[in-house]
């Protein structure tokens, strides 16, 4: 590296113009584009935590019978790897780290509407996240009862159920916190002109999925507050010999759960929006059409959560009404991945790393999607419910949508905020080798299920080695992918080329102030004269 | 066999292929439009944009009529095969599956009782989903059929093996430490041999005897192996008189198997664990003084 790479920031940065100095100037920092970045390695950090937790459940099942560890120490493994992927990380991920770094600058606001607020999210986040540590530790040890906590097992079992139930309660705050602070801010905040139809599509994503977090969420502390009722107190709410109904847990922990889904999708969803006009330097195709399809989606999303349940014992009516509106809720997504592919019609295509995630997103939430439909047809749901298929179907529109637009959203909004930016053609190796070790990771998964084989299985029949051997070797190969991703990024983002404040051609309003952004973002306040993707009003070539 | 029976298979199967095809076409077709445009508006070739297309309405409408038709299909056809799951035929043999951690019993009309789900080819089973204890699921791949074991909730699943011949069972709803063993087979016959079956006991292979039957029907052997393999628990073979470490209150010592030993751990399994092993075995109460002499006799047979 050369010493020119260590030039700090042009001063008037968010990077140096602080009151504080050190640590403090980050975890006391009001800043939204601060706290973006502790939300970002906070939870890049768990995610990373959750990919070790993967590989390893991955090695166990390499083969038949013990290979690793002990069915208790498997148990609560996969226990942790749902709990740490889905509510340390995907969850908060997108509000929390890019919804905080770009949201703000895209509506041409100088910060969210409540900065303290927003502090205190992350540290309830953070408070939360470590009670969940601590819950490993001590005790009767791991939870072992997946992520899902359900009743009865999660009542009897001796791990450490309550302690980690309580943490996810903490961090359900912290996310409702951030929910009313993302609505506030979006109705009260915009620029002069940002009116609602010039809205970038990430920010509309964002709004989409606050209220989500607003309506749904408290359903979910309630429940854990529920279970630690039972845990200690005995209440016997989910208790049949008591009068309770263990059904109603899993109606209640659906109720925010599945909506938690579109919580994990719809931001992502937003990033790819973003993404493909700038990269086909041209307006999103059918801006309307994919607004009314996030709202729709965190509308409809809210009423399917039974889906979950149809081979529970829960009745035929239910199962029927509960299908039909999985059924519905299919058409907003179908609808928003016809307009992502025409807006690449007549464009002028640039396949750098943001693209390629963003292309990928699109193939692989198809795939996600469409093996959907399998799970919400009553029929041919009850033989794949419980089975590595629905493994398989949900890594792909969590990973394979979330995951792979998280990794565009890092290549495409970082070097903004860094002033630095990554190597393209390891960027694009990375790349290549995550889809590739992905798509066989979970496709043979799906194909598992198919064949029969139950999920949350530490064990499992010979005729099903050859696959879990495959899988296997793709988790190796993404992981591979992974680590050259981590290093190529974080490297350019230290000693990389210097970036000026529009690298890709972007129209929306994070690109036309100075990078790294200033702590104030806008020298005056903005007046907006164009829409979000209309790159000729913006004045790019 | 009634040839117009739909057996649950041939009932769920059409439904898969109809989604999976219409998918594929789907997938292979956004696919290729995407790949398509890439090559052919890629900034090398295509410098500028041609077009600043924001939207067509008609195209709006016509994506979305089509998805909206496509999947009404797809939940009609899937609801018409649930509900082929749904409805027992009228002769159909009832058998009770009772499932606790981690094994199954299935009891028949007479009172027999067996580890395996035996089943006449050709004949409806309904079968009775009973729960001791926590969630558990009723899987058997082949026939597509799949029901969870609630406590305090009557659940039921029917099917019919039009084959004869071994089909796994599993349990699909995580039940703790043992739930992946927590396996057995559908054991298809023909009308004939199905009923010298159910008639007779067990066939005479060795070990038969009440303490056995006392160890199948109490679930012991989900756990603990007859034949030396490491399951979830200790194997039983070669237990009687075997020193054992054990943990007692939080230290450890050595204990010799022995009456007092075994009742103490069917009682009260919790007070001496086996190093090495998971504190994961619930008690057994009900079991009479008379009883654990079956099992202690049988396993003291049980080289």
């Amino acid at each position: 590296m050369e010493p020119t790479d260590l030039t700090p920031p042009p001063a008037g940065s968010f990077w140096n113009d602080t009151g504080r100095s050190g640590i403090t100037s980050w975890i006391f920092s009001t800043d939204h584009k601060r706290i973006g970045l502790l939300y970002f390695y906070s939870v890049f950090g768990f995610f990373l935590v959750g990919v070790l937790l993967g590989l390893l459940i991955r090695i166990e099942l390499m083969a038949p019978g013990r290979t690793i560890m002990g069915p208790q120490a498997y148990n609560a493994l996969f226990t942790v790897h749902g709990v740490v992927m889905v509510f340390l990380f995907i969850i908060p991920g997108f509000q929390g780290s890019f919804g905080n770094l770009v949201m703000p600058i895209q509506i041409g606001a100088r910060d969210v509407a409540f900065p303290r607020l927003n502090l205190f999210s992350w540290w309830l986040y953070m408070a939360g996240a470590v009670i969940i540590l601590t819950s490993l530790f001590t005790g009767g040890g791991p939870p072992d009862t997946g992520w899902t906590f359900y009743v009865p097992f999660s009542e009897r079992t001796g791990t450490n159920v309550s302690l980690a139930v309580f943490g996810v309660f903490i961090v359900g705050f912290s996310s409702i916190i951030t929910g009313v602070n993302f609505v506030t801010t979006i109705h009260r905040l915009r620029a002069e002109g940002m009116t609602w139809g010039r809205l970038p599509l990430f920010v509309w994503s964002l709004y989409a999925t606050a209220w989500v977090q607003i309506l749904a969420t408290p359903i979910l502390g309630i429940t854990l507050v529920l279970i630690m009722a039972e845990r200690i107190l005995g209440t016997g709410l989910f208790d049949p010999s008591r009068g309770g109904d263990p059904l109603m847990y899993q109606h209640l922990f659906w109720i925010y759960s599945h909506p938690a889904v579109y919580i994990m999708i719809l931001p992502a969803m937003g990033v790819i929006s973003d993404i493909i006009p700038v990269f086909a330097r041209k307006p999103i195709f059918g801006y309307r059409m994919i607004v009314f399809s996030s709202l729709a989606i965190a509308a409809a999303g809210s009423l399917v959560w039974g889906h979950h349940m149809f081979t529970s014992g829960m009745s035929d009516i239910a199962i029927l009404v509960f299908s039909f509106l999985t059924f519905i809720v299919a058409i907003p997504s179908a609808i928003k991945v016809f307009n992502w592919v025409s807006t690449l019609y007549r464009g002028s295509i640039s396949l750098e790393a943001p693209m390629l995630f963003a292309l990928s997103f699109i193939l692989l939430f198809s795939i996600g999607g469409l093996t959907g439909l399998i799970l919400g047809a009553a029929a041919t749901d009850i033989h794949v419910h419980d089975t590595h298929f629905v493994v398989g179907h949900f890594h792909y529109v969590i990973f394979g949508g979330s995951g792979f637009a998280f990794f565009g959203a890092m290549h495409y909004w970082l070097p903004k905020f860094y002033g630095r930016r990554y190597a393209e053609k390891p960027a694009v190796i990375a790349w290549a080798l995550m889809f590739v070790g992905f798509n066989i990771l979970y496709f043979s998964m799906m194909v598992l299920g198919l064949k029969g084989m139950p999920r949350r299985y530490y064990d499992y029949l010979p005729e099903f080695a050859p696959l879990n051997l495959t899988s296997t070797i793709g988790s190796w190969i993404l992981a591979a992918g992974l680590v050259l991703l981590l290093v190529n990024l974080f490297r350019g983002l230290r000693h990389g080329e210097r970036v000026g404040s529009n690298p890709w051609g972007g129209a929306t309003l994070e690109w036309s102030i100075p990078t790294p952004p200033p702590t104030e973002n806008f020298a005056e306040e903005p007046v907006v004269t164009h829409g979000p993707y209309d790159f000729r009003g913006a004045g790019i070539p | 066999m009634d040839p117009n029976l739909l057996t649950t298979t041939r009932a769920v199967d059409p439904v898969f292929m109809f989604i999976f095809g219409i998918s594929l076409v789907l997938l292979v077709g956004i696919t290729a439009t995407m790949v398509g445009f890439v090559i052919r508006y890629r900034r090398s070739r295509s410098p500028e944009p041609t077009s600043q297309a924001a939207g067509n309405i008609w195209l709006e409408i016509v994506w979305t009529a089509l998805p909206t038709i496509i999947v009404m299909a797809m939940f009609y056809y899937g609801w018409a095969g649930y509900l082929a799951l749904r409805n027992v035929p009228k002769d159909a043999l009832e058998v009770t599956a009772t499932a606790r951690m981690w094994s199954w019993t299935f009891t028949y009309a007479n009172g027999k009782t067996s580890p395996k789900l035996y089943v006449p080819v050709g004949k409806p089973v309904l079968v009775n989903l009973v729960s001791t204890d926590v969630l558990h699921g009723f899987y058997i791949p082949a026939f597509r059929v799949k029901r969870d074991v609630v406590p305090g909730m009557k659940n039921h699943v029917w099917f019919m093996a039009d084959k004869p011949g071994p089909y796994d069972l599993f349990c699909s709803v995580y039940c703790g430490t043992g739930h992946s063993a927590m396996i057995t087979t559908v054991e298809a016959v023909s009308e004939a041999e199905f009923q010298t079956w159910l008639a007779g006991r067990e066939e005479g292979e060795k070990g038969t005897g009440r303490g056995r039957e006392l160890l199948e029907k109490n679930g012991c052997l989900g756990c603990h192996s007859l034949d030396g393999t490491r399951k979830v628990g200790p194997t039983f073979k070669g237990i009687w008189g075997r020193n054992v470490t054990v943990v007692t209150g939080g230290a450890e010592r050595t204990a010799t198997v022995d009456v007092a030993y075994l009742k103490r751990s069917l009682r009260e399994p919790a007070a001496d664990v086996v190093t090495g092993y998971p504190p994961v075995m619930p008690p057994y109460p009900a079991l009479s003084d008379k009883e654990i002499g079956d099992i202690v006799d049988f396993l003291k047979e049980l080289k």
